[in-house]
């Protein structure tokens, strides 16, 4: 009797709508995934031009990058949050007093993106870089003997076919960016884990809801998984079959 | 009918590639030492030599996979600029200079990533702008000739090396050269498959494209060329019409080249 009474109030607090926190929980999710998706999308283009610069920029770039990626990997990402949301945050504000501009309030959505995608952007350098190393140089070689342009062949030759290469480790990077979307909740913004927070600090049934959270994680993992196999059987399309995916 | 000891034309033909007095160093090693070569439309010129005697770098200097140190390159009667460290002064010119080359190397090279089919026409519909049905037409014409009509829709890891570098010339081929270049096109193949290619070479020479072919199979460059140029140490030791350089070699490192060969 009890054991469906606990079932039957279980139910209640995580019911879509009030007095449920199944809205609350699900919009997180969203926020979270929405800031994963931007920061991970940011992630890629700042890592497709680091790998681009490591590889064939000259030495000046190539020292800021490896400061860039060596100092963003080295402190640890809650720290980088708070510096880069305070202290970002801050400089914006001074700047905008200073030309007689009122104060603004950084988008929490934007901020996160920013943060995060700047921190997906260093990881993403040396996963790119290394795939790209990886490309045949011979593919290369004939696409610039028939006269290909630099931009032209970097975009039909050389990034089509370093993907095989780069998907396992831009998986394991997606997968990260919508764990540290829950960083985010040191600086109040309203993702999955910061939802959570609130929903089981009011109800006191922490239990109840980090594990509902848990289990959204997890879902948002799986079905990741599932699409990254897809795209990572694409990406080997020309390839022979050896051994099986890395699901 | 082969193309067997074709002599050169009394008149005069178009030239296609010129080289003069080309240098080339890597650090210190200085790989090509003042080497020159000739050839007008419709040549043949194989160029055969040791391992290591400078013949790939030659080759890849007339379309700037190499920088030359120094010495003039002309193709197609328009001089590449060169500053004076002897690099490109002009991308643009080398990229137009390029189009009119057909590579074929020692390894394929084709796309892993894309169908034969679409080996054939991305540099004609990317960089050449020409209509993709036209280019998928005139793909279709080159792979039948060169016997892989059927496998337009296949990835080359699912090709033969024999089958991967026949395709790789149909993908030279099919930006309309002025010319060919060769790199040992069949070192990398198992012997029974070298036959199919050299067929296809041996083909293109008949219906008189102009090509230059670095290659050690002194057989077919005998019967193909046109001339021959031997390279030693960074230098043309000696050259001329096939018949003469194997048949009556002057210098004794060709002698001893072509016993080791033999
Ligand atoms: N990229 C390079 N860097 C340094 N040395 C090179 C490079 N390419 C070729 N070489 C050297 O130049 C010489 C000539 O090479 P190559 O033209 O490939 O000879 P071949 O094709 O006649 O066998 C060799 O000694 C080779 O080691
Ligand atoms: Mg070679």
């Amino acid at each position: 009797m009890t054991g469906a009474l606990a079932l039957g109030s279980t139910l209640d607090l995580l019911a879509y709508s009030p007095p449920g926190w199944g809205a609350n929980l699900l919009r997180g999710l969203w926020n979270s995934v929405l800031i994963a998706l931007g920061a991970f999308g940011l992630g890629l283009v700042i890592g497709t031009a680091g790998a681009y610069g490591k590889l064939y920029g000259g030495p000046v770039t190539r020292d800021l990058l490896a400061v860039y990626t060596t100092v963003v990997r080295a402190v640890p990402e809650l720290v980088l949050i708070l510096i880069l949301y305070f202290a970002v945050t801050d400089v914006v504000n001074q700047l905008l007093v200073a030309w007689g501009q009122s104060r603004i309030q950084i988008s929490g959505v934007a901020a996160g993106i920013t943060v995060l995608g700047v921190v997906q952007g260093a990881y993403a350098t040396e996963v790119l870089r290394g795939a790209i190393l990886a490309v045949p140089a011979g593919q290369i070689e004939a696409a610039r003997a028939m006269g290909m342009p630099p931009f032209l062949l970097a975009r039909r030759i050389t990034l089509p076919a370093m993907l095989s290469f780069a998907i396992p480790g831009l998986a394991n990077l997606w997968l990260v960016a919508t764990k540290d979307t829950a960083l985010l909740a040191v600086v109040g913004f309203g993702e999955l884990t910061q939802e959570t927070r609130q929903a089981a600090g009011t109800t006191k049934a922490f239990f109840t809801f980090f594990l509902a959270a848990g289990v959204l994680y997890l879902a948002l993992s799986l079905v990741s998984g599932v699409i990254f196999g897809r795209i990572e059987k694409w990406a080997r399309r020309g390839q022979p079959n050896v051994g099986g995916s890395g699901r | 009918m082969p193309a067997t000891a074709r002599q050169p034309a009394s008149h005069p033909r178009p030239e296609a590639i010129r080289i003069e007095g080309l240098r080339k160093s890597f650090g210190p090693l200085e790989v090509l030492k003042g080497v020159s070569l000739r050839a007008c439309e419709g040549d043949v010129v194989a160029i055969i030599g040791g391992s290591g005697s400078g013949k790939s770098t030659m080759l890849r200097c007339i379309n700037f996979l190499e920088t030359p140190s120094s010495g003039r390159i002309v193709i197609g009667g328009e001089e590449i600029a060169l500053r004076a460290d002897g690099t490109p002064a002009s991308r643009k010119q080398i990229e137009k200079a390029r189009q009119s080359l057909g590579m074929v190397f020692q390894q394929f090279n084709l796309w892993t990533h894309k169908t034969i089919l679409e080996n054939l026409i991305e540099v004609p519909v990317h960089v050449l702008g020409t209509p993709k049905a036209d280019a998928v037409a005139r793909a279709r014409k080159l792979l039948a000739r060169v016997g892989l009509a059927e496998k337009e829709s296949a990835y080359p890891a699912f090709l033969s090396g024999g089958q991967q570098q026949r395709a790789a010339i149909a993908r030279a081929l099919a930006i309309e050269p002025r010319a060919m270049l060769f790199d040992e096109p069949t070192s990398a193949l198992d012997p029974e498959l070298v036959g199919e290619v050299l067929g296809v070479i041996r083909d293109l020479a008949a219906e008189g494209r102009t090509m230059i072919l670095v290659t050690h199979e002194m057989k077919f460059a005998r019967e193909v060329a046109s001339h021959v140029i031997y390279l030693h140490n960074g230098v043309v030791e000696e050259e001329g019409p096939p018949d003469a350089l194997f048949g009556s070699p002057k210098s004794d490192r060709l002698k001893q080249f072509l016993k080791s060969v033999a």
